[in-house]
């Protein structure tokens, strides 16, 4: 089966990402394929590369971009949330005449019609959070 | 944006809207996601459940809290074709609010028929 995911809260407040993420995996170990993981809300957080939690704790961004590396999944932060919220790529920082950019490898920035579209060409969308 | 709308298949598509409307961001988010949904051309509902009536109501007066009144933008989503909109009928009467205390025109169906929309739809985004 062709999956979307909807990943709509950042991480460590709730267990969304961490859920997301571990259904993200399982379904790849059955097989099953993961069309795109689309960051809303505060999701978009799970996609800056600044967090630096205590390490005998779970890195919840870096467990996506390392899932993304090794099974090229395709994780889209929403850019309209990304803005309100800080978490941008280098072109987007350029173009908004900020300082500096954070996301993380494995995550690009999109529009909500990233979203549309994965539910579209997903046999199921699920959603996580909110 | 091209290779998008390029895309041609139709779903059902179901935006869920369960949470108030300003104290947290979702009410608002989820009406960008309709608005960017349009574009697509696929078979779109809205629902409003629990909390989510109150996204609906007439009068609401922001200007204290700052935030923008986005309760206009319901009635624009006529434009853009999108004009079914389902209210759960329990949570209006729990919150003891009327059909007539809405901003726009919406069909109010009971909780086990919104269940079976609910049901029919191939694609739920729920906020």
């Amino acid at each position: 089966m062709k999956f979307g995911i909807l990943v709509n809260e950042g991480p460590y407040t709730h267990e969304a990402s961490d859920t997301a993420y571990q259904f993200v995996k399982a379904a790849l170990a059955k097989g099953h394929e993961i069309y795109r993981v689309f960051f809303y809300h505060d999701g978009v957080n799970n996609g800056t590369r600044l967090t630096v939690p205590p390490q005998d704790e779970r890195n919840v961004v870096k467990r996506w971009s390392d899932l993304a590396a090794q099974h090229k999944l395709d994780l889209v932060v929403c850019i309209a949330a990304a803005q309100r919220r800080g978490l941008m790529d280098a072109a987007e920082a350029k173009r908004n005449g900020k300082d500096a950019d954070n996301i993380a490898p494995g995550f690009r920035i999109s529009g909500l019609g990233q979203l549309i579209e994965a539910g579209i060409q997903a046999d199921r969308l699920v959603v996580f959070g909110g | 944006m091209t290779q998008e709308t390029q895309v041609r298949v139709s779903k059902k598509f179901l935006y869920v809207n369960r949470k108030a409307p300003y104290g947290t961001i979702y009410a608002l988010e989820s009406l960008e996601v309709v608005l960017i949904g349009a574009a697509f051309e696929q078979d779109v509902s809205l629902a409003f459940v629990g909390d989510g009536v109150y996204q609906l109501t007439k009068g609401q007066d922001t200007k204290g809290l700052e935030m923008k009144n986005f309760s206009p933008t319901f009635r624009a989503l006529e434009d853009y074709d999108v004009t079914k909109l389902y209210v759960e009928k329990e949570a209006l009467e729990a919150r003891g609010l009327l059909e007539a205390d809405l901003v726009v025109p919406v069909e109010v169906v009971s909780a086990q028929r919104m269940a079976e929309i609910m049901e029919a739809q191939d694609v739920i985004l729920s906020f």
